[in-house]
């Protein structure tokens, strides 16, 4: 099915099932310990052996040799493959680092052996006995020591955030030096890890030369055939399978060394291999979100109109790694003539920065907003009025182009209202809760909303049960219910009447899980499957399709009734289709909105800041499950929280690795970091987007939370902190004398 | 984790013997630290020694009016007591700020003496650590060391003590007693357990190899109001960057010790004659000779400020 024109009414408009604040299918499973993640598929297939993956204790040089004697004659050991015997392999989808193969180290803790032993502690123990020679050459390790020497690239999250090495419109520099009211000021971001919890892992088993991976990965084609690329193996050799997904926030969305090495060792061995990393290596091994060091210029008249907007920033990355596209949102969110956006690359031997969770704009926005508050102060607006001033209905770079539904005024409007702002001390550091110093801030919540073709199959057995089956991943979002709610909806059933399959390659190609295109493209692909379902349904019972109502397990029109399991009673029905967008997307700017608000306690003697109530109020489309979308924007919220106060992988710059590379050392929130979240949806729906008319909302939840933060730090303390996270020792010495 | 082999003992005597017949034996308690050190190869006993079902899990009164807290006592039955709760809130309050339930219900009084450091490169193998490899250097010296200690410290290392207790204990002067192959029993002021790093880092405690903890004594209670303030970067389940017991008599005196800072629990009794002059004295007491690195240097205002809570609290 081909979406070019705006979505008309459809059986999904119905809202019998669609809509509503469904309980998440797999909740039980996953609250009883009895969804299987990949390294519990035990019964996936027999005499699995264990593998243990070694990292490189380097930063930067050459292996000359290994030696493995004492290793191969260790208890319990099947087979070593060491990356002196494997050729440098290929490279997957958006891998800027070399999974494994050959004596270059190009990062601490890149793959270099994988050792197959009949326990997993034995393959842990006989990895410690192997000895390395490596020759180190220096590296470079310092963002900030770099960043001088970055060069102007352009990039592409391939996650829905983009942008050129520079973007010029109008006159920046000129009409910046004219504005009579004026901000520059530079804001860093921390290197930041996934820390997803379930680590990324693997069981491999060959056929012949037949390939099966049981594996934790967000976006299975894609997985295919970077596995099939990085071995040299046709994609129709590999099968991926990935029911449940232990959480992954970007970090899963390519093949990873726990792919390859499970794969490898599997075939050394001659027998099946299940592999997991460990944290150290999630860390220093797999993917990070880049630090970034970022330049914001904002001009504007007394009455708060911006008339010039820059923003320049800077990350670092391996020599084929991408900069983090920190500037896109500042394309798109606010008004104003003149503008200026660059993105500059430093070279660096740390790990290979890459997508987490909104990549781009959640860095991007945690300073953008900032700046926006700061602003608001000079001017002396409020910073919720400051920002509605601001507001544009159009693509600022390309005036033609509208919006094709924004609603960020109605988002900060509502939050506002519902938040008490009108409570806010305008003048910081002037309440005072006991020991707390109390404060309030808002940010913006912008992310684009990504269309991509997804595919589903939708089968009718002879008892009336639907069956869905699409290489989708749920990966803690709630993909299952999701899609069972669109089928339900469309072909006239009770959820408990389908069935949903998901994360198989041997499945439907579909849009898989990143860039929050999840959901609005995969319902889309299984309500286009379901379309077909319901014309092979009507001609098989004899009606005329367009007015065949499914409704209660039945299909009428005029007064005819048949049960729909009589359409399938010679036998399954089966219908197969894929959503494909024209270009719709081209002519309007499709994005989601949202307005933060936090209140903050910052402890006056030791500037502990912890938050105290936090409010999202989002513009998203149409909200697919209510229940199941709240818990994907409290989760990002969350994550929020962790970049504003705590998360930081510590670079030693001398060794270039992340220091902190376990869970004891990367703090992420806790439960009693976050005391109370309000979710609130606008109801509202985008005819443009599909025909769900659905956006995302997974990674629009985290954009902008940061820095709403941030800001109601400055509103309890009156000490504007431009580095995050904001931890104590940034403020303590600015701190008010303790008594 | 290298292979080891097993015993599980019943007797104090039958477990100091154990340890005595293989060389490189290590006790295990809740296994909450061990394990983890040996799944890493930190530490690498090649035979332990469980000593759960040592019936060391209890608490009595002493002749002296104090407490006997046994060496097996959970973390978590230890805060609950109510005896500890009414009489030495401090430990009870430091034992909770630690770690999660899930672990307290495992960690033991002796266990929790006996943790080792939390500094980063103590737990990466990739890298030099006098602490881990006696002569191998110290990576945190010129690395990452937000965490680690500033006073006390050692050219050779600069480690802090993680334990949020042994502050606790540490301002209640409290005793460890320890029974050893031979049958020789000690009572060691925990003001001598913990050892500065100076230049053998490795060597934490006074403990001889083999010596078994069996109990931990409370002199009688001494009243006070008693606090214990943890800052850290979350509220919950993360080690402390300045810890603070304090103990305030109504009259101003009291004593003060430190966690957080240094490789063991920091107390300095010129520094609890200070208190009742108020946080700046005491901490420059505490303080004197502290060094701290660029990365943690705000501990030092931090220790001031967190002591100038402490008392506001103790005399609201
Ligand atoms: C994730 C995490 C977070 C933590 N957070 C905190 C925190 O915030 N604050 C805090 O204080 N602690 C914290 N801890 C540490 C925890 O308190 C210790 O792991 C625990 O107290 C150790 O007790 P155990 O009984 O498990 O010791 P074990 O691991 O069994 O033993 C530790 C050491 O003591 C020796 N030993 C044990 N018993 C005896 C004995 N009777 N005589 C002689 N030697 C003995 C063992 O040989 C071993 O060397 C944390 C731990 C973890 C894993
Ligand atoms: S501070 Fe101590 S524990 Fe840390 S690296 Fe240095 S020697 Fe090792």
């Amino acid at each position: 099915m081909k979406f070019d024109t705006p979505a008309g009414t459809s059986p999904i408009d119905q809202l019998k099932v669609i809509g509503r604040p469904t309980d998440r299918i797999d909740g039980k499973y996953k609250t009883t310990g009895t969804a299987p993640y990949a390294y519990e598929r035990h019964d996936a297939v027999p005499n699995q052996a264990y593998g243990f993956v070694l990292g490189s204790a380097i930063a930067k040089g050459r292996i000359d040799a290994m030696h493995l004697s004492d290793a191969r004659s260790a208890p319990g050991v099947l087979a070593i493959v060491t990356t002196l015997d494997t050729p440098r392999l290929g490279r997957g989808r958006m891998n800027a680092a070399y999974l494994f193969g050959g004596p270059v180290i190009q990062h601490y803790h890149q793959a270099i052996a994988v050792v197959v032993a009949e326990t997993f502690e034995q393959a842990r123990a006989a990895a410690h006995l192997i000895r390395v020679d490596y020759r180190q050459e220096p590296g470079k390790y310092d963002l900030e020591a770099e960043a001088p020497h970055a060069e102007p690239v352009a990039s592409d999250s391939g996650e829905g955030s983009g942008a050129p090495h520079e973007a010029r419109i109008g006159n920046f520099e000129e009409a910046f030096a004219a504005a009579p009211v004026k901000l520059d000021e530079s804001y860093t971001t921390s290197d930041e890890s996934h820390a997803m919890m379930e680590p990324h892992a693997t069981i491999a088993a060959w056929n012949g030369d037949k390939l099966t991976l049981w594996t934790s990965n967000q976006m299975i084609a894609w997985g295919k055939g970077s596995i099939a690329k990085i071995l040299g193996i046709p994609a129709e050799n590999v099968r991926l399978d990935a029911p449940y997904v232990g959480g992954g926030f970007g970090g899963k969305l390519f093949i990873r060394a726990d792919a390859v090495l499970a794969a490898l060792g599997a075939k050394a061995a001659g027998r099946p291999v299940k592999l997991a990393l460990t944290r150290p290596l999630i860390a220093n091994n797999t993917t990070h979100r880049p630090a970034t060091i970022q330049r914001i210029r904002i001009g504007a008249n007394p009455d708060g109109t911006i008339t010039a907007i820059a923003h320049e920033s800077t990350s670092g990355n391996l020599a084929d790694g991408k900069p983090e596209t920190a500037v896109d949102q500042t394309r798109l969110l606010y008004a104003g003539a003149n503008r200026l956006t660059a993105l500059r690359l430093a070279h660096l031997d740390l790990p290979e920065g890459n997508a987490m969770r909104a990549p781009g704009e959640a860095p991007g926005l945690l300073a953008l907003e900032i700046a926006m508050d700061e602003m608001a102060e000079k001017l002396g607006i409020d910073p919720v009025q400051f920002r509605i001033i601001n507001d544009t209905q159009v693509d600022p770079e390309k005036p033609e182009r509208r919006f094709s539904h924004r609603d960020l005024v109605g988002c900060l409007r509502h939050g506002a209202e519902r938040f008490g702002w009108d409570r806010r001390q305008q003048q910081p550091g002037h309440v005072r809760d006991g020991r707390w110093l109390v404060g309030y801030g808002m940010a913006v919540g912008f992310r684009n909303n990504l269309l991509t073709k997804s595919a589903a199959r939708v089968r009718l057995d002879g008892r009336g049960m639907v069956t869905v089956e699409t290489d989708m991943t749920d990966i803690g979002t709630g993909s299952y219910t999701i899609l069972a709610q669109t089928a339900a909806e469309m072909m006239g059933v009770p959820l408990e009447m389908v069935n949903v399959r998901l994360g198989d390659s041997a499945f439907p190609a579909s849009a898989g899980s990143g860039g929050q295109w999840g959901a609005n493209n995969s319902t889309a692909g299984v309500y286009a499957a379901c379309v077909k379902l319901r014309e092979a349904v009507a001609a098989k019972l004899g009606f005329n399709s367009a007015e065949a109502v499914f409704a209660d397990n039945e299909v009428r029109s005029g007064n005819r009734s048949v049960p729909l399991a009589a359409a399938a009673s010679g036998g399954e029905l089966v219908a197969e289709d894929m959503i494909e967008y024209g270009d719709l997307a081209k002519k309007q700017q499709q994005s989601t909105f949202a307005g933060h608000f936090a209140e903050v306690g910052v402890d006056a003697a030791t500037a502990e800041i912890r938050v105290r109530r936090m409010l999202a109020v989002c513009a998203a489309g149409r909200i697919l499950n209510p229940k199941s979308a709240r818990s994907q924007v409290i989760g990002a919220m969350t994550m929020g929280v962790g970049a504003a106060l705590m998360e930081k992988l510590a670079v030693d710059t001398k060794r270039g690795f992340f220091v902190n590379h376990d869970l004891a050392g990367y703090e992420v929130p806790v439960h009693a970091d976050i005391p109370h979240q309000d979710v609130v949806f606008l109801d509202e729906v985008d005819p443009m987007s599909s025909p769900m008319k659905a956006k995302g909302v997974a990674e629009l939840g985290i954009c902008g939370v940061g820095a709403a933060v941030a800001n109601a730090v400055y509103n309890a303390t009156g000490i504007r902190v431009r580095d995050y996270p904001l931890t104590l020792d940034k403020l303590i010495e600015r701190l008010p004398e303790a008594v | 984790m290298k292979a080891f082999t097993y015993e599980r003992v019943s007797s104090p005597a039958q477990a100091v013997a154990a340890v005595a017949r293989n060389p490189g034996a290590k006790f295990i308690a809740g296994g909450t630290n061990l394990l983890d050190l040996m799944k890493l190869q930190i530490e690498t006993p090649t035979h332990l020694v469980d000593i759960n079902s040592l019936k060391l899990d209890g608490i009595e009164a002493t002749p002296e009016g104090g407490l006997r807290i046994g060496a097996l006592m959970r973390n978590t039955d230890l805060a609950a007591d109510e005896r500890i709760r009414r009489d030495y809130g401090v430990l009870s309050r430091a034992l909770l700020a630690g770690a999660s339930g899930q672990l307290r219900n495992r960690a033991t009084t002796a266990g929790n003496l006996l943790q080792r450091t939390r500094c980063p490169y103590f737990y990466d193998t990739a890298h030099p650590c006098n602490k881990r490899e006696p002569g191998s250097g110290c990576s945190a010296l010129d690395g990452v060391s937000r965490q680690l200690g500033v006073v006390g410290v050692s050219e050779a290392c600069i480690a802090t003590n993680p334990s949020d207790m042994a502050v606790a204990m540490r301002a209640l002067d409290a005793t460890i007693e320890t029974v050893d192959a031979d049958g020789k029993t000690r009572a060691i002021p925990i003001a001598e357990f913990h050892r500065l790093p100076g230049d053998t880092p490795h060597v934490e405690t006074v403990l001889d190899p083999g010596e078994l903890i069996t109990a931990v004594t409370l002199p009688p209670p001494v009243g006070g109001k008693q606090v214990y303030r943890k800052v850290r970067d979350r509220a919950s389940y993360a080690f402390a960057l300045v810890s603070v017991a304090a103990i305030v008599q109504p009259d101003g005196t009291g004593r003060v010790a430190l966690g957080g800072v240094a490789h063991k629990p920091w107390r300095i009794e010129g520094a609890d004659a200070e208190l009742s002059r108020g946080a700046k004295a005491a901490a420059a007491a505490l303080l004197a000779d502290a060094k701290p690195t660029r990365d943690n240097a705000f501990k030092l205002p931090l220790v001031e400020r967190t002591i100038a809570t402490v008392l506001t609290e103790a005399r609201a």
